[in-house]
């Protein structure tokens, strides 16, 4: 272990026991829609959906990977990578800290390799919460490493995509992202590749117009915000209000725009099944 | 002779947008020969924000698309002021496909405030157009050339410029969003633009120091001529790359070009 690590380590340790001291341990959680408080047990039970009115909670990376993922599959790649400054942008990186001990993550993105349903994958998960999920150079670095990873190792590619656009802070070298992930997620999928893009409330801007939306199949959570440009800005430029459920999931699939929507609850035979389907023809005991 | 001073990062914006500058079409002129326009996306609609054809360069054909903004109010509303839908990237694809096909090089001119956020844009898929653009382009076995003549901004721009070589004129900006934009989201004030367009790092010279983009072209009574002298050159050299070298280099441009950024 080295020195950074035992740093970081502290740092989270420092700040779950803070949060303790700030949030005493709730056994509720309320839901930002409905407003019903819900134990946080029965929370989890429901796969972080409201048990009221069917709201997702985000998830974080680790929750997701265990929802997702067969128990104990899982091994983190590039864990280490840690963004600059590059435009030597004010408060970068006291922003960045300040996610850092907020999340515990290192940032937006975990990527690695599991299995899910006995089939290796090599997997990101993006976390919404971390900077609002923006992508920076880490993060798109992060992602066209996992394409290079998936295709050398001839593995499925699952992306969990959560992200309010590109990285502000790192200016001209975050739209440069949208061309490296674009270029390594299309090398990937040219060379027989198969990726499934699962996109989460909010995939948005940059993401969204990069490798989020060149899945092979695209599935979606129900209700997830799926835009370029956010309601806010469409609302400014044409100057009204837009009609209820504009960019949701079940607008996107409407508009023939995503394959499927999946509950949270079934994404992990989904993805089972999907991967399956794609492998080589299975031996039939019946017709043998 | 009395030295010129060089413009601040918002002066730099506001002349990439003035309609005095020369537009995609005039560039089309000056530079090419028998410039045929071609239209539509075969799906759904010709998109006028985004101009597209054949022409020959030095007696070479090539493909050129851009995009197009007006002289005056009535030309910029036909033209919704360079701002392109799903359309028009999806136009733009068909035309690199058709220049794949026959051989020809693709050179963009960039000249737009970003994709276009409507409506009709969004239901038609605006992510989706763009992600194909930028991984067509990053894939095309033919040498490929972008020029910033004025603003590009956001992925609206970028969809048109993951080319092999990204050359800006010396008072283009290229930037991440338009500086009002960057200032809302951040500061929760677009009158900041100024302050945004300094920090943002947007100008020609500063992505030249990063190494973001290849080359500048200076402006004036000269810029046909440095374009012309530019284009030449670039399509010399990577005449000389085969198709899978020619991909190759592009993938690997991309993928380091922001390799000081980060470490681990």
């Amino acid at each position: 272990m080295n020195i950074d690590d035992i740093f970081l380590q502290r740092r989270k340790r420092w700040n779950s026991l803070l949060q303790i001291r700030k949030n005493p341990p709730e056994e509720m959680k309320e839901c930002p829609v409905c407003h019903k408080k819900i134990e946080k047990a029965l929370l989890r039970g429901n796969f972080g959906v409201c048990t009221e009115c069917g709201y997702y909670f985000p998830l974080s990376p680790r929750r997701r990977l265990e929802l997702v993922c067969d128990a104990g599959s899982f091994k983190e790649l590039d864990g280490k990578l840690s963004t600059g400054n590059p435009l030597d942008f004010p408060e970068y990186e006291q922003k960045l800290a300040q996610n850092q001990m907020k999340t515990g993550q290192t940032e937006a993105i975990v990527t690695g390799v599991g299995s899910i349903q006995n089939h290796r994958v090599a997997i990101g998960i993006m976390d919404g919460r971390f900077f609002m999920g923006s992508m920076g150079t880490v993060v798109g670095e992060k992602v066209a490493r996992l394409c290079e990873y998936a295709g050398k190792k001839k593995l499925p590619l699952v992306l969990f995509c959560a992200s309010g656009g590109a990285r502000m802070q790192e200016g001209l070298f975050s739209l440069m992202q949208m061309a490296k992930t674009g270029a390594a997620v299309e090398r990937y999928r040219q060379n027989g590749g198969l990726f499934l893009s699962v996109l989460t409330n909010p995939t948005t801007g940059g993401v969204s117009a990069s490798f989020a939306n060149l899945g092979d199949i695209i599935l979606a959570e129900p209700k997830a915000l799926i835009c370029f440009a956010g309601p806010r800005v469409i609302e400014q430029t044409i100057g009204q209000k837009l009609p209820e459920g504009f960019q949701r999931a079940e607008f996107l699939l409407e508009h023939g725009m995503i394959d499927r929507i999946v509950a949270r609850s079934e994404l992990k035979e989904t993805l089972g099944t999907l991967i399956a389907l794609h492998q080589p023809k299975k031996k039939d005991k019946n017709h043998e | 002779m009395s030295e010129k001073r060089e413009l601040t990062p918002y002066e730099k914006v506001l002349a990439a947008r003035s309609s005095e500058r020369p537009n995609t079409m005039e560039y089309i002129e000056a530079l090419f020969t028998d410039f045929y326009e071609l239209h539509g996306d075969r799906l759904f609609r010709d998109d006028p924000s985004i101009v597209g054809g054949i022409a020959r360069f030095h007696g070479q054909p090539v493909t050129v698309i851009g995009h197009r903004k007006g002289r005056n109010t009535e030309e910029n509303i036909r033209y919704n002021f360079g701002m392109t839908s799903p359309e028009g990237y999806r136009k733009a694809v068909r035309l690199m496909e058709q220049a794949e096909k026959f051989h020809r090089p693709v050179i963009t001119l960039i000249d737009t405030p970003g994709a276009y956020p409507g409506i009709e844009a969004e239901s038609n898929g605006q992510s989706n157009a763009i992600a194909e653009s930028i991984s067509y382009m990053s894939r095309l076995t033919v040498p490929s050339i972008a020029v910033m003549i004025g603003e590009g901004s956001s992925g609206g721009a970028l969809a048109l410029a993951v080319a092999d070589r990204v050359w800006m004129l010396e008072n283009a900006v290229y930037s991440i969003l338009s500086p009002e934009g960057f200032a809302s989201i951040l500061w929760k004030d677009a009158k900041l633009a100024p302050e945004a367009s300094r920090v943002m790092k947007i100008t020609a010279q500063e992505l030249l120091e990063y190494g973001l983009i290849d080359g500048i072209l200076p402006e004036g009574r000269r810029v046909y001529q440095a374009m012309d002298r530019m284009l030449r050159t670039e399509l010399a050299s990577l005449g000389k790359l085969g198709p899978d070298a020619l991909r190759e280099e592009r993938y690997r441009k991309y993928r380091k070009i922001d390799r000081t950024a980060f470490s681990g």
